[in-house]
């Protein structure tokens, strides 16, 4: 864990990045998040899906996987990788400021 | 009159919940089990099927003979359940009003899910081991694999058995070594994991086992489509991985009628449920057994047995109007093959990760947690005694508890 500073509000992160207070999120931490990332500006497609993802999470206790992404977002899988290059679940994860998706097991 | 105990599948959970559920509470009780074929599949053979390791005649039994005298069998395909009316509907067969209802429908392969998975090539030189027909097919490929790049790809999470693939990696270096091919091939493990496997403890173990083997693991590929008339498995941040024989672990989902059952499953076909009590998020009258269920601990057998207590005891007492209790704990036991005649044995639960210790006695064993050893190996080939005459008909086994032991568990030494 390391205190750090987002878009002037202190917070606390995990190694990789991932905040660990979910609470502590709010629409600037994620834009900041997102510019460090690689993603200039946040669409309404992308707070679509990191909406998505953090009600899921705030509601089951678990960040959903790409899969169920595509399945129940309303953003196909495809244009998630255009969305957020690379890993989409675990970068609108970071964004959203939930724990990294673990693929449970 | 007797309460009416309707259970969905007669796999490995459905069969031992049906068995304990008619031993336990006799003539209180009218069960029913309902699945689509009166073929068992013993699923652990199937990945020794394509080694010539088992004969795929021999891992198969009827349904119907491994659940006990007086247990109804009905043999239909379920088009929904109605929470609501508390009834199954049957295809071409009367519906079934319950009072109580397990879902132990299993886990469903969907090779159809990724693109081109089912073009040119399927069953030709892109295979699953992870059904019967998949698994003779492979084994015909493999006996006349004479080298190349030998692709094992995971889909996505979660699978059935999450081990199995690896498994199927060290036994595909020990197969194709004892061929003398092992030289001319070049073999490859890519996972969607960011690991070569879900917790970290055992990931490091397993993925120094797969260094020591000369096997490359590809992590983080999400595997988004399948090329198998020219050889390549594409990610969908377009890596390309070329093969010239692909085994492959499609995507899972739930029994498809847990779809057409409103309020009932995820996204995916899984069941929501309480994952310490086993009851259905969707009514308090339905429960979830074994890989149907969306708790978060391994989709294996062994999981299913040591939630057996806990659903038979809470169908007790929700029958008697009494509290439903938590004892389930995410416990999960599995052999893991390693090649060359040894295996490894993690056991865990939703708390604490495999590490290593002695099972099922603390500090005593006999069997290494974490660790190879040729015990192991022979206790997982035994394994298929005790699951037809132990686990199927509801029994304990003898030293081994439902819930994890931790007395003696510790991260390995390096």
């Amino acid at each position: 864990m390391t205190q750090t500073t987002i878009a002037g509000r202190p917070v606390e992160v995990d190694a990789e990045g991932f905040l660990t207070d979910p609470q502590a999120w709010d629409r600037d931490i994620a834009a900041e998040i997102a510019r460090e990332n690689g993603i200039p500006e946040l669409t309404d497609r992308h707070w679509q899906v990191i909406d998505f993802m953090r009600e899921r999470y705030l509601q089951d206790g678990a960040a959903p996987s790409i899969r169920t992404l595509g399945k129940a977002s309303g953003v196909p899988v495809k244009e998630l990788y255009e969305l957020f290059p690379k890993g989409p679940a675990k970068l609108a994860a970071k964004i959203g400021g939930i724990p990294k998706p673990r693929g449970c097991i | 009159m007797p309460s009416r105990i309707v259970i969905l599948g007669g796999g490995t959970g459905g069969t031992l919940a049906a068995n304990r559920l008619h031993r336990e509470l006799g003539e209180a009780v009218e069960i029913t089990v309902v699945d689509q074929d009166d073929r068992h599949i013993y699923q652990p053979g199937l990945l020794f099927v394509p080694f010539g390791l088992a004969d795929p005649d021999h891992i198969v039994r009827s349904r119907r003979a491994q659940l006990a005298d007086g247990v109804r069998f009905v043999l239909a395909d379920v088009e929904r359940v109605d929470l609501e009316e508390r009834e199954v509907e049957l295809r071409d067969a009367a519906a079934l009003p319950y009072d109580v209802l397990i879902v132990a429908t299993g886990a469903r392969l969907q090779p159809e899910e990724t693109e081109g998975m089912l073009g040119p090539g399927w069953n030709e030189r892109v295979f699953t081991f992870y059904d019967l027909q998949g698994a003779r097919a492979l084994r015909d490929a493999l006996a006349r694999f004479d080298g190349g790049r030998l692709v094992v790809n995971l889909v996505d999470m979660p699978v059935k058995c999450p081990v199995a693939p690896l498994e199927f990696c060290f036994l595909a270096d020990w197969f194709l070594t004892e061929r003398g091919v092992r030289e001319r091939t070049e073999l490859t493990f890519a996972t969607p994991l960011d690991a070569a496997f879900t917790k970290p403890v055992a990931s490091k173990a397993l993925a120094g086992l797969l260094d020591e083997k000369g096997i490359a693991l590809e992590t983080e590929f999400a595997t988004g489509r399948v090329d198998g008339a020219g050889g390549v498995l594409a990610s969908w941040d377009e890596r390309e991985l070329p093969f010239d024989l692909l085994v492959t672990i499609p995507a899972h989902g739930g029994a498809a009628y847990v779809e057409r059952s409103p309020g009932l499953g995820d996204e995916l076909g899984f069941v929501p449920c309480d994952p310490h009590t086993l009851q259905a998020a969707a009514a308090s009258d339905v429960f979830v057994l074994g890989d149907a269920a969306n708790v978060p601990t391994s989709k294996a057998g062994s999981v299913s047995h040591f939630e057996g207590e806990t659903i038979v005891e809470n169908v007790r007492r929700l029958l008697a109007g009494e509290e439903l209790q938590p004892t389930f704990d995410g416990h999960a036991n599995c052999f893991i093959e390693t090649g060359f005649g040894k295996a490894l044995l993690i056991d865990f639960n939703y708390e604490q990760e495999p590490l290593a210790g002695r099972f099922p006695e603390p500090h005593v064993g006999p069997l290494p947690l974490l660790r190879e050893s040729r015990m192991n190996h022979w206790a997982k080939l035994m394994f298929e005694w005790a699951y037809w005459h132990v686990l199927l008909p509801g029994r304990d086994l003898p030293g081994i508890s439902d819930q994890l032991q931790t007395a003696g568990r510790h991260a390995p030494e390096d």
